[in-house]
């Protein structure tokens, strides 16, 4: 059994911890890479942070980008979407084929 | 190309022959593996890309609700209407093999009494926007879980496509010509020495012939 986690700032998150999921708040940057490090090791297989957390710590995310565990999902918080989720999602494509085929979609 | 750094015998000539054809197996067999990959790395992006635009526009719409909640009830209430929730969400995580790469499965579970009542407080201090905003989120939640899952395996697809293409491109472009090359330098040099060594005992025999019978004189005397 795992547990899903969610990252971010206190009133992005809130609603989150009606539904059952774990709920943990950080807002600065060294708070939240070790935040997100101690949430790894406690076996959270699928971990969600808002976007404008996750702008803070990218390396940390990128750490654990090629394991097979955890997920670690963007979010966009209560500031809106900053873009980052689906720019990964670009990324991926960019990396896997060559150039970004999906950009002309939008 | 670089010819390989190998001594000019047969024995390595062998040996470089079958390389080269188990270089081409290789070559052959990536290249399928790669783009079978692609294909569905394709389909899973698109679905990807889709799911997240969904998800981006919900989570948006929950947290303006959220926002209006805010502003009817004061944060002391809010807090303590969310801090117990009736329900648990767990996790099952399984993996699925897409073309030799390990990708996660997603399901979960919430215990709880079920869809109708997800409401972790009672109704006195709470306004209607906070029951919205609480429903709209519970309909985001299997989206939320539909995306990691794509979202993930679209990462791991991603990796290893680009770790296959180079290893494509290293055989098709490296690997093989390298071979072939030293393939041909081999044989050329071997039918070198084979013809130098003809031309060495044609030479011979001419020479002990002369010194048997003076051969070279009698032919041309003859002519």
């Amino acid at each position: 059994m795992h547990k899903i986690a969610v990252m971010g700032d206190r009133d992005s998150i809130l609603g989150f911890k009606a539904l059952g999921f774990d709920v943990y708040p950080a807002s600065e940057k060294e708070e939240a890479g070790e935040l997100l490090n101690s949430l790894v090791e406690e076996g959270y297989a699928l971990i969600y942070i808002t976007e404008d957390l996750a702008a803070l710590i990218p390396d940390e995310i990128s750490r654990y980008r090629n394991s097979y565990f955890p997920a670690i999902i963007p979010i966009p918080g209560t500031k809106g979407s900053l873009g980052i989720g689906m720019r990964a999602v670009k990324e991926n494509v960019e990396k896997a084929v060559g150039v970004d085929i999906f950009s002309g979609e939008d | 190309m670089a010819r390989l750094n190998v001594n000019l015998t047969r024995m390595v000539l062998t040996n470089l022959k079958r390389r080269l054809n188990t270089a081409r197996r290789g070559h052959k067999l990536l290249k399928d593996k790669r783009d079978e990959l692609m294909k569905k790395f394709l389909e899973i992006v698109k679905e990807n890309r889709k799911e997240r635009e969904k998800v981006e526009k919900m989570l948006m719409d929950v947290h303006s609700r959220f926002i209006m909640a805010r502003a009817l009830m004061s944060d002391t209430h809010l807090e303590e209407a969310l801090i117990y929730p009736k329900q648990k969400v767990t996790l099952k995580a399984s993996s699925k093999n897409v073309m030799s790469v390990q990708v996660p499965v997603f399901e979960f579970e919430t215990e709880g009494q079920g869809d109708r009542d997800i409401f972790p407080y009672g109704f006195a201090n709470t306004s209607g926007e906070l029951d919205e905003a609480i429903i709209a989120l519970s309909k985001v939640t299997p989206h939320l879980l539909r995306l990691a899952e794509l979202e993930k395996t679209a990462q791991l697809m991603a990796d290893e496509i680009e770790k296959t293409r180079r290893r494509v491109n290293a055989l098709e472009y490296v690997m093989i010509p390298n071979l072939e090359e030293t393939i041909k330098y081999i044989v050329m040099k071997l039918d070198e020495n084979e013809r130098g060594n003809l031309t060495r005992l044609m030479k011979v025999k001419d020479m002990i012939l002369e010194q048997a019978h003076g051969y070279k004189k009698k032919m041309t005397e003859e002519s």
